[in-house]
């Protein structure tokens, strides 16, 4: 961030949404753009204020003239002054509006998006993630290699986070609306995104490109915490399962679900669905479909194409109760 | 023009007005135009071509399309009132949003436009009808056949799902996508050659067939406009058509063109999309501020302040339509100098949107306004429309876009544009223009309260959206979690649109309501200043009663005896002495009147080469090749019958005499005439998919460091053979041509014959190149893009084939001969396009990869 931006217009950015907000009865929520815990999403919720409060007064401004031609007026303007207001009011005017607002918005945009300079810059934190149908696969750097998760993001506060983007499948697009504005994920590209979280919280982040049957159904949850918090954080996660023996992980292992779901520390090591290593200390299941709990695990478990249509994962329903629901309790020890 | 020659009468005086003599000359003038102009009734009456029947079939099925997708996008506001809904399945739920996108782009936005120029424009221009009716008719029944077929899969569980941006690799995943991308691609494309059909007449109605004395500036707004949009169609819908082309290759055979494994790329499908897609939205938005520009003047009582401004405007809004595709395209990851230079072009494009919309200030600003309905519905649409524009700015600016782009900011952002920039006008256009149509006025009672309750609904429901995308709702979901702060903007968003269906069902109502009983309006009920207005009150299907000498933009305002004159018979072509539908030629910019056209009648044929034509797309979606293969020939055959007996009629005599002693020919051909051009307008739609396709080419050589594989290629040799014998087909071409201009019908056949023997020869050699190096399309992007340049060129090669055997069969049966060659010069115009075409495809093909 310039200087400049961040002495000047850090108050006024944080005030204004804030009052308009309110005055608008509710802009929050966990996935909000106009509840900005990031730098980019808050730059962006400026200039949309800004926006809207200009763009009403032009829209007043052209309507009353419409109404009071239309109806109001007292006399007729003449053919000259007629040409005039078609100069004037079509042409000159809008002419200088946009040019200042293009001005203010092209010099916000390489400080957004820093990555498109050269300024893929050391330091902060730096991960994969990759879109499926329809969960997300994350991968972040730690010091012993890379860590796979799934459909949770843990970022720490105030540090960056550059992500780089792919998916293997369909075009996927990925939005934090609290963080940052989205960017898409292209089979056969790869695409890059800087985050910053300057407000710890519990976001949701989801798929904002069409993806098929379950589009609606892809989302994600972002946890920013202190940076102290998400080194703890990541050294879990980089930890083999807590449970790694038992009856639970039999039946994982034998009725298949090994061939697809990985979980360190076991011999279960599939790669097509979601890494199940620390599911269970995840807030969600089915990328941010249901909570994470016991009756929630076992329904999934018995049907998931009726909670999530065209899943790739086989139901379970012919497995007897008891047998469900061992395996749910398994996944949710698995902290 | 030229002078009266001897085998015609000398020029006739009309007698005195209201002699008896004259009552009986108008009287038996009215009975054979009356004749010649007759509908007809029965199962014939749909073998109608004139443009009041077909424009008012097609307004209708429009409308009704229309409604379809009205009723989609009320069950989708069902599904998402209350949150975690399940009302409708995901699966019909995608169905469901695809198709309402797509019927409401494809099936209404652009045929509406379409349909209200056919009604309208030739009685605006004072003409007898559009120069290709039957061109019109077939149009239409293509438009039906598609329409149906494209609606009527979402009843079989088959509609596209995908989006109707039908974004690959999603779309061209036959197992995710169904049959639905294929009915979507081949429907749709059928329709769009019927769309581009439309705009080929449009714009050749405009140019070609106004009354005299209206100089290219004194022409209506509206026809500027027409020819402005059917000028964007031209270069707007190509493109698509090309990347039709290339998405069904990938879908039917396997051809990687969007598939990254085998370096295609889905973004140029994106491109290739949204080159369409963004001048489509001004497609669409442009007519309904023509007719806003029709309306406005009417209701101030006096001319447009700014006729050049607003022009200006139109043209330039078109011009920066095309450069403005890749802001839809901002969340892609393009570099950041992309992303300033086309947000500052989108910015750019509200300039002349805004002159227009001070024109209308000024226009009632200086006038006396008179306020009804149409008025009513013009003011909401602009007052809907202005904060759409105005959204419209926002996410024009990436950084903005990043957070807006595909949620329901953009739902919202998109409806306000569409809704107050083309429904509201187009209603605006219905209660105005209705009286034209059937004689009759619509209730100013019930059109207030569907005005008041489409706005308000349409505010209620569209409003609050853009709250919720900027709360985190991504369009195109079929549910969404509970808690998220969307629930009671969904549910208001949802009662709003119900509000919203109900003030179109009151004006639908009005609409079709039996008026038997009610008088008809009184003539020109508005006091209009335009010629469309001298139709009486019910109208004669022969349109105009006499063609008028315009010398004004308001010819009814300021012209105070044109009504009595066209009434009487004094203007041009009063009669209809053969029997035969004519109307007036004028030259494009000064309109002097260059020849009597006669255009053809009523005819079953248009149907059925429409009906073929269908049978073989519809036929190709189920990949029913032998089926397919028996449409094509009759389609071939129906479309050779239409031509032989309906095109360049050799008339009986040729000159007329059209009134106030003006004698015109019946026959011109080249340049003079309507079919000329009309082959130059659609040639140049065709160059622009084949430039569309070259683009392709050299995009995946921007993206590809090694785009021609190592020794890869169809060598040089057979591409240059194949340019150098269609050339020579192109020069034998032009040789017969020139024979038959001086009347060597020997040669002219043996020239028509040798130019036939190059072109299949050169066929042949260009499919020889890429055969013979053993060129697989489906095993990598560069083969696949080389195979299609060189199909395209063939396929037009195979074309022009069938042009000179046809002429040389006219020139055997004696139809093509030294004085009746408007066959030769249209084949002669074809041939200029297929040697750019060729030299072009077998130049980039063969010498590039030696070049690159």
């Amino acid at each position: 961030m310039t200087p400049l931006l961040s002495a000047t217009q850090t108050a006024a950015r944080r005030t204004l949404p804030l009052a308009l907000c309110l005055a608008a009865a509710g802009c929050s929520g966990p996935q909000s753009a106009l509840d900005p815990a990031g730098r980019e999403a808050e730059t962006v919720a400026h200039l949309f204020f800004v926006m809207t409060i200009g763009g009403a007064v032009i829209w007043l401004a052209v309507i009353a003239l419409a109404v009071y031609a239309g109806g109001f007026k007292q006399r007729t303007l003449s053919e000259e002054t007629g040409q005039r207001l078609i100069l004037w009011g079509g042409a000159v005017v809008p002419t200088l509006i946009l040019a200042a607002l293009l001005a203010y918005a092209l010099w916000l945009m390489p400080d957004l998006r820093p990555w498109t300079r050269e300024a893929m810059a050391e330091g902060g934190v730096k991960g994969h993630v990759t879109a499926e149908q329809y969960w997300w696969r994350v991968r972040m750097e730690g010091p012993g290699g890379p860590v796979e998760s799934a459909n949770e993001l843990i970022v720490p506060v105030g540090q960056r986070v550059d992500l780089t983007l792919t998916s293997p499948d369909v075009i996927h697009s990925f939005w934090i609306p609290a963080l940052a504005g989205k960017i898409d994920m292209i089979p056969g590209r790869t695409n890059r995104i800087t985050l910053r979280a300057d407000r710890p919280g519990v976001y949701r982040g989801v798929c904002a490109e069409f993806c098929g049957e379950s589009h609606a159904l892809m989302a994600f949850t972002v946890r920013a915490v202190p940076p102290q918090e998400h080194a703890a954080l990541a050294a879990a996660e980089a930890r083999p399962a807590a449970v790694t023996s038992g009856e639970g992980l039999r039946l994982f292992l034998e009725k298949g679900c090994a061939a697809c779901h990985a979980i360190r520390g076991t011999e279960a090591r599939g790669g097509v669905g979601p890494d199940l290593t620390h599911v269970g200390s995840r807030p969600t299941i089915a990328a941010a479909t249901l909570p994470n709990d016991q009756a929630s695990r076992e329904r999934f478990l018995r049907n998931p194409d009726a909670v999530k249509p065209g899943v790739r994962m086989p139901g379970y329903d012919m497995l007897p109760p008891a047998e469900i629901e061992t395996l749910a309790r398994f996944l949710g020890d698995l902290k | 023009m030229t002078a009266p020659t001897s085998d015609i009468e000398a020029r006739p005086t009309l007698p005195e007005r209201d002699s008896p003599a004259d009552l009986e000359r108008r009287r038996t003038q009215e009975v054979r135009l009356r004749k010649a102009w007759e509908t007809p009734s029965g199962w014939h009456y749909w073998t109608a071509v004139n443009n009041t029947e077909v424009g008012v079939w097609y307004t209708a099925t429009a409308f009704a399309f229309m409604l379809f997708a009205g009723v989609l996008a009320l069950i989708m506001r069902a599904q998402l009132a209350v949150p975690e809904n399940d009302l409708v399945s995901a699966d019909f739920y995608n169905q469901a949003f695809t198709l309402h996108g797509t019927v409401m782009m494809f099936l209404f936005s652009v045929p509406i436009f379409e349909a209200v120029a056919i009604v309208i424009l030739p009685q605006m221009l004072g003409a007898r009808d559009l120069p290709f009716p039957r061109l019109s008719a077939f149009g239409f029944w293509s438009f039906v056949l598609g329409g149906v077929f494209v609606c009527g899969s979402i009843f079989f569980n088959a509609a596209p799902n995908t989006g109707w941006f039908m974004y690959p690799p999603l779309a061209t995943d036959e197992k995710q996508s169904g049959i639905g991308a294929d009915i979507w691609l081949l429907g749709l494309s059928f329709i769009e050659v019927a769309s581009i059909a439309a705009a080929v007449e449009l714009i050749v109605g405009t140019l070609k067939c106004r009354p005299p004395g209206m100089r290219i500036n004194l022409i209506p707004l509206f026809a500027w406009y027409i020819l402005i949009v059917a000028g964007m169609i031209l270069f707007a819908f190509p493109p698509l058509i090309a990347g039709d082309i290339l998405f069904e290759m990938e879908r039917m055979f396997d051809w990687p063109f969007f598939d990254p494994e085998r370096r295609g790329d889905p973004l140029l499908w994106q491109h290739l999309f949204w080159i369409f897609g963004h001048p489509e939205v001004y497609i669409v938005f442009l007519p309904a501020i023509a007719l806003i520009a029709m309306i406005v003047p009417t209701f101030a009582q006096r001319p447009i302040v700014g006729y050049s401004w607003i022009v200006l405007a139109a043209v330039g809004t078109g011009f920066l339509s095309f450069g403005l595709w890749v802001h839809h395209m901002f969340a892609t990851g393009l570099p950041t100098i992309s992303l300033a230079f086309f947000s500052a072009a989108s910015e750019a494009v509200v300039i002349p949107t805004g002159v227009q919309i001070f024109v209308f200030i000024a226009t009632l600003l200086a006038g006396r306004v008179i306020f009804a309905v149409p008025m009513l519905f013009a003011t909401g649409g602009l007052a809907i429309f202005v904060i759409g524009g105005l959204t419209g700015v926002m996410v024009a600016l990436a950084p903005f876009d990043w957070q807006a782009h595909d949620t329901y900011f953009v739902v919202a952002h998109l409806h306000y544009v569409l809704i107050g920039g083309m429904l509201f006008p187009i209603t605006a256009g219905i209660y105005y223009f209705y009286p034209l149509v059937s004689g009759k006025m619509l209730s100013m009672r019930l059109g207030k309260i569907g005005f008041w309750l489409m706005f308000v609904g349409f505010n209620v429901g569209f409003l609050p959206m853009h709250l919720t995308g900027l709360r985190g709702m991504p369009r195109r979901v079929f549910t969404y979690a509970d808690g998220l702060g969307w629930d009671w903007l969904n549910l208001v968003s949802t009662v709003g649109a119900f509000i919203f269906a109900a003030g179109v069902l009151v004006v639908v109502y009005d609409v079709v309501r039996p008026k038997g009983r009610e008088p008809y309006a009184a003539r020109n009920p508005w006091n209009a200043g335009t010629l469309e207005w001298l139709i009486g009150m019910p109208g004669e299907s022969w349109g105009v009663r006499s063609v008028p000498f315009i010398k004004s933009r308001y010819p009814l305002w300021d012209q105070p005896d044109l009504i009595r004159d066209v009434d009487e018979g004094r203007g041009l072509l009063p009669d209809a002495e053969e029997g035969k539908r004519e109307t007036l030629v004028t030259s494009v910019l000064d309109a002097e009147p260059i020849q009597c056209l006669r255009v053809p009648g009523n005819a079953v044929v248009p149907m059925v080469a429409a009906f073929t034509l269908g049978g073989v797309f519809i036929a190709a979606t189920f990949k029913l090749w032998i089926t397919t293969l028996v449409f094509c020939v009759a389609f071939l055959a129906a479309l050779i019958y239409w031509l032989w007996t309906g095109t360049s009629v050799i008339p009986e005599k040729t000159e007329k005499h059209v009134g106030h002693g003006l004698v015109l020919p019946i026959y011109r051909s080249g340049p003079a005439s309507i079919g000329w051009w009309a082959m130059f307008i659609t040639m140049v739609g065709d160059a622009t998919a084949f430039a569309s396709l070259v683009f392709g080419y050299f995009f995946y050589w921007t993206i590809h460091a090694d785009f021609v594989p190592e020794g890869a290629g169809p060598g040089v040799l057979w591409p240059m053979v194949a340019m150098g014998l269609l050339v020579a087909a192109w020069a034998a071409t032009l040789a017969a041509r020139r024979l038959n201009t001086a009347g060597r019908a020997g040669a002219v056949r043996l020239s028509l014959a040798v130019a036939t023997v190059l072109t299949v020869a050169g066929g042949a050699a260009g499919l020889w190149g890429p055969w013979t190096t053993n060129l697989d399309p489906t095993s990598d992007v560069y083969p696949a893009i080389v195979w299609i340049l060189v199909i395209w060129a063939v396929v037009h090669a195979g074309v022009a084939v069938i042009m000179l055997l046809y002429c040389l069969a006219r020139s055997l049966a004696g139809r093509l001969t030294r004085e009746w060659d408007i066959d030769m010069a249209n084949v002669a115009l074809y041939w200029h396009f297929m040697a750019i075409t060729a030299v072009v495809t077998f130049g980039v093909v063969g010498l590039f990869p030696v070049v690159g």
